[in-house]
């Protein structure tokens, strides 16, 4: 048994130095402990949702800090509990003092999540809501950050509440006929029931094509780049980092032997990854180099192949790409060195358009460009990056990001909507072959089970364990 | 003048007979009372037994050793098995019984039972003491002492008859109405309702013109519903069908002033799904026509049942409306429709065991807990007469699953859910309707029973241990079995199935849709010569097995993720009402109900899937 008799701490702004850090409190005995240590205005007569300047002083009168003290009363705050918020400066020795000056005084250091399950335990939010607080504290970008915000204000669980009862009510009618077939009453017309199902089916196809999107402003957008040796990343990749100096962070990859970089686009985060891979192409490219190109670039949305415009021409180029092409896999082409390229003579350039080493053409330019975009730039004077950054946004996110409509970003609901699918299937497959009906209410069944899952209409223990697993202590 | 009984049944309709020889069979001593023993396990309503849904439950109830189906075998006069153009979870057998046949064959093996006494008169009251039924009172004033007490008064209690304007006290058409022990349970606590219910006029089978109407011939191969060796029909009786028509309606508009259904004198709730046609009428303005059953009531009599003519309005409109119906013109009327409404008792103040939680060792089946239908009553009163056995012994209690069979189904939503009209069942109220077949009750059921102990289910359990032999040598045998294209393919055209390119696995060309072993058999001698040297029962059985199995399958995997709720136990002390979490609706629910477990509480009405969410994260899942 949990126990919501006590009173939980813990710190809910990131660990480390920061400018503030928020140390939360939350349960019956919230205020009572606080105005122990506070000393300022009586915290118990406030109103809920004040705040209070003064100062933490610990048992021998020593002043820890100088605070301001947040108070929300019961029911009306995230946990549904009395809580009191408690921002100090954010050193963490000031930190630590407060929290142990805390737990001394009858509060007990909040397990991982259990802010959430308190709010979750006294009806604040649903489990779906739960999921996406997760997220939220996670989210690293705008996106991101909008698609979890919706979640929480219950975006999937009224979508799928829809859903289901368009199905119940489908397969109402397909009951009909099953337990009232001896009956003179009029059953459902097979094709109506048809329709019915394949809006449903294809709604929730749309909603899973969202994922893949939703999953990737969730994590962030894998972005490759890829080029011979010279062909100027290094310059290009400190050209587009440059500019938003401010905001870029390492992550040095855990499972990953490489750095990806971080790049924030319009609210939308993409992952650089760097391969070294490609060598000289007018030999055969290397194999392993290949290898781990293509490795990384199966896991990758997109592709940015950059390449030295005075040293490649279009045979060069298409070759290259035909080797890293894949399905699913956006491909923008950079060519890089303009500036130099333009300082070529006209013999150079044709030299070079007729392939340097005798190849005869095969690809020209123009029918590249109508496979791919091709941006031509000049990274060392940063010339025209803004117009690849456009174009990175545009490549994968053109017409589909409206943050308006649900996506969904949970490999869970993601899951489920899959089981769901894969059941009307099922059902429309049977409507055709004129099988009986009872088939098919069973496969809806199986689906508005699976679509049960989403909101927590069926609890299994994995599906609480899975959620309130996920939270970081604070929250 | 009494010894002490184990269990005194009251009543003895279908519940009632159920449950006395439920409880005599375990090994009970039992004491059946009723008002009048030469109406023992009367058809009140139509003569049939059986059909959607409630064929399944019969041959349920004789899988765990009760008597209907062995009964109905006995006396039936036409066998259909309905819906056998649907899926196998759809077949569903269905019997007209000759009424009186019915009856006696029940007395009859009541009688030759050991264990059963009967005394004949009315019980007017519980013996409770300490909270605990100790016995019945009756209307001599006699004490009947016992240790547990089984009520299954059906429509008797403060039973009130309606034909039109006319209203009177009674149970049943010329029998009286029991009174006294509602009476007595609400001054107990128990919280009581009225319920409805109707049945249609008898005519004279020789006042009718045959012609006029449509043959409905008996199944040409009958089944039937007993898992023991039970006679089979050799020759039947048809039913025929008719329709009421615009100048019928008209008629029995004209008398809707006086119905007791529309100017408010019947208060009780009627099954929507067994409508009068009065209510027909009025709810389904624009259909001109309904569709009537017109069903012989016995081998030996032209009494003649009108399905589907149920009325409480003034008998001589019911007279002249019928006159109007095609085969009626020249009709004669042995006696009128009535709408009949009784007392019941929310089965929500009932344990899984079907035992109050107000008064120990009483029980409630059938009528009184809201439901409607002979088999409905006949499989509470089995799993009622089973647990006051199981109470005395102080053995754990007999409950059947979801997944194990529609009774479980039954008794589930009853008992969490409650009804507000009279409750029947239907196949869409069971979540497994694939593994719940007729087929294959005695393989899901005869062996939980057997495990109570019941000896004389011995004969039935030997079969279910050979047909599970049968079924799989029966697969094996198709498992193994190959066949070539020529062999194949004319039969495959004819059905519009894909041709063979080379030979085949037989087992593959059975998965098609359409194809079935019958037809197989007729172009495979080889297959026909083995499957004629095996019973019908078991080859179907195992074609099913094989045909559906990925259903099958996914059925089962759905019933095992359920099961794991169903496997966290609720104690009766848990404390809800501190768990603020929860709704006030539920928390109270909960209180009151004492669910056994985590999956039975996601079924009561009114506690939400994030009322179970709370209470799995506060028992630490």
């Amino acid at each position: 048994m949990k126990h919501l008799a006590d009173t939980i701490v813990a710190l809910s702004t990131p660990q480390g130095e920061g400018a503030i850090g928020v140390v939360r409190l939350s349960g019956p005995e919230a205020i009572a402990i606080c105005d122990d240590v506070f000393f300022g205005k009586k915290l118990v007569n406030q109103p809920t949702h004040t705040a209070h300047f003064g100062t933490i002083k610990n048992e021998q009168g020593h002043i820890i800090d100088e605070v301001l003290v947040t108070l929300f009363k019961n029911p009306k705050s995230y946990t549904g509990e009395d809580v009191c918020e408690i921002s100090c400066h954010g050193s963490s020795y000031i930190i630590q003092q407060v929290l142990q000056l805390l737990v001394r005084k009858g509060a007990r250091t909040a397990q991982p999540g259990e802010f959430t399950l308190r709010a979750f335990l006294n009806g604040k939010m649903d489990l779906s809501q739960a999921e996406a607080v997760a997220d939220l504290i996670a989210s690293e970008s705008a996106s991101s950050h909008a698609i979890a915000m919706k979640q929480m204000r219950g975006g999937i669980t009224n979508e799928i509440s829809k859903l289901r009862q368009e199905l119940i009510d489908f397969a109402a009618l397909i009951e009909l006929e099953l337990d009232f077939g001896e009956e003179d009453v009029e059953f459902a017309d097979r094709d109506k029931l048809k329709q019915l199902i394949l809006k449903i089916h294809s709604y929730i196809k749309n909603l899973m094509s969202s994922f893949d999107l939703g999953n990737a402003i969730k994590e962030g957008i894998n972005t490759v780049i890829a080029g011979r040796p010279n062909a100027g990343k290094s310059t290009l990749l400190n050209a587009m980092l440059n500019e938003e100096r401010a905001i870029v962070s390492e992550i040095a990859g855990t499972t990953r032997d490489t750095i990806e970089e971080t790049l924030n686009i319009n609210g939308v985060t993409f992952r650089l990854i760097d391969t070294a891979g490609i060598r000289d192409a007018s030999d055969k490219i290397e194999a392993i180099g290949v290898e781990k190109a293509l490795e990384k670039i199966k896991q990758s949305t997109l592709l940015v192949y950059v390449f030295d415009r005075t040293d490649m021409n279009s045979d060069h180029v298409w070759n290259d790409i035909k080797k890293l092409v894949h399905d699913g896999l956006n491909i923008i082409l950079v060519g890089n060195k303009t500036d130099a390229y333009f300082e070529l003579s006209d013999y150079e350039r044709t030299e070079l358009s007729q392939g340097q080493r005798g190849q005869d053409r095969n690809v020209d330019w123009e029918y590249i460009e109508t496979k791919y975009p091709i941006i031509h730039i000049a990274a060392k004077n940063h010339d025209n990056v803004k117009a690849l950054k456009d174009a990175l946004y545009h490549a994968v996110l053109d017409g589909k990001l409206n943050l308006d409509s649900t996506i969904v970003s949970n490999v869970r609901h993601y899951d489920a909507l899959q089981g769901a699918y894969a059941s009307l299937q099922q059902a429309l497959d049977n409507l055709s072959m004129g099988i009986s009906g009872d088939f098919v209410a069973m496969d809806i069944r199986h689906a508005l089970q699976y679509l049960g899952e989403i909101t927590g209409e069926i609890s299994t223990d994995d599906l609480l364990d899975s959620i309130f697993s996920r939270f970081c202590i604070g929250k | 003048m009494f010894p002490e009984y184990d269990v005194i049944v009251v009543g003895a309709g279908h519940a009632g007979c159920e449950a006395a020889v439920a409880a005599a069979n375990m090994g009970s001593k039992v004491l059946l009372a009723t008002m009048n023993m030469n109406t023992i396990a009367q058809m009140s309503c139509n003569p049939a037994m059986g059909g959607v849904a409630k064929g399944q439950i019969v041959r349920e109830i004789d899988a765990l050793g009760g008597y209907s189906g062995i009964v109905t075998d006995h006396t039936m006069i036409q066998f259909r098995l309905l819906n056998k153009s649907k899926g196998p979870a759809m077949w569903s057998p269905r019997a007209q019984s000759d009424r009186m046949l019915f009856a006696g064959k029940w007395r009859e093996m009541l009688e030759a039972h050991p264990n059963i006494d009967f005394w004949q008169e009315m019980v007017t009251g519980i013996i409770v003491k300490d909270g605990m039924a100790k016995g019945v009172h009756t209307g001599l004033g006699l004490e009947i002492a016992s240790k547990t007490v089984i009520l299954t008064n059906g429509t008797f209690l403060n039973g009130l008859i309606h034909i039109g304007d006319k209203q009177f006290g009674g149970g049943r058409a010329g029998e009286k109405a029991a009174t006294g022990i509602t009476a007595q349970l609400e001054s107990l606590g128990f919280e009581s309702g009225r319920m409805k219910t109707g049945t249609p006029p008898r005519v004279d089978g020789r006042s009718l013109d045959w012609d006029k109407m449509e043959i409905q011939p008996g199944d040409e191969e009958p089944g039937k519903f007993s898992f023991t060796d039970t006679p089979r029909l050799a020759k039947q009786r048809p039913c025929h069908i008719t329709y009421t028509n615009s100048k019928v309606h008209e008629i029995l508009k004209g008398g809707f002033d006086r119905s007791p259904l529309f100017n408010g004198r019947i208060r009780g709730l009627g099954p929507r799904y067994c409508p009068s046609i009065e209510d027909k009428i009025d709810r389904f303005a624009d259909k001109d026509r309904h569709q009537l059953f017109v069903e012989p009531e016995g081998w030996n009599t032209v009494e003649i049942y009108v399905n589907g003519f149920s009325s409480s309005l003034p008998e001589e409109v019911q007279y002249k409306a019928m006159r109007l119906i095609p085969g009626f013109e020249e009709a004669k009327m042995f006696r009128p429709g009535y709408a009949i409404e009784y007392d019941f008792f929310p089965p929500t103040q009932l344990k899984l065991n079907l035992e109050t939680h107000l008064v120990k060792n009483l029980f409630f089946a059938g009528q009184i807990n809201g439901t409607t239908g002979y088999e409905e009553a006949g499989s509470q009163g089995l799993m009622a007469g089973i647990n006051a056995h199981l109470k005395i012994k102080e053995e754990e209690p007999f409950i059947l699953k979801r997944s194990d069979s529609y009774i479980g189904v039954l008794i589930d939503d009853l008992v969490n859910k409650g009804t507000k009209e009279p409750y029947r069942m239907f196949t869409s109220r069971a979540e497994y309707r694939i593994l719940l077949r007729q087929d294959n009750a005695d393989l899901r059921l005869t062996p939980l029973a057997k495990g109570l102990g019941m000896d004389y289910l011995d004969e039935r359990m030997s079969r279910v241990e050979e047909k599970n032999r049968k079924i799989l040598e029966v697969q094996q045998f198709i498992r193994n079995m190959s066949v070539s294209k020529d062999d194949m393919n004319g039969y495959l055209e004819r059905k519009g199935s894909a041709p063979l390119r080379q030979g085949m696995k037989l087992e593959k060309i059975l998965l098609r849709p359409g194809i079935n072993l019958d037809e197989l058999s007729e172009v495979l001698p080889d297959l026909k010569a083995f499957l004629d040297q095996q019973d019908p029962e078991f080859v179907t059985s195992a074609e099913i097995g094989m045909k559906y199995e990925g259903y099958i399958r996914k059925e089962r995997d759905m019933v095992e993720k359920m099961n794991r709720l169903e496997s966290v136990r609720l104690h009766d002390t848990f404390d809800y009402e501190s768990l603020t979490a929860l709704s006030a609706e539920a928390r109270e629910k909960l209180t009151q109900m004492k669910p056994m477990t985590i999956g039975q509480a996601s079924r009561i009405s009114g506690v939400s899937p994030s009322d179970i969410s709370v209470l799995l994260v506060h028992l630490g899942r």
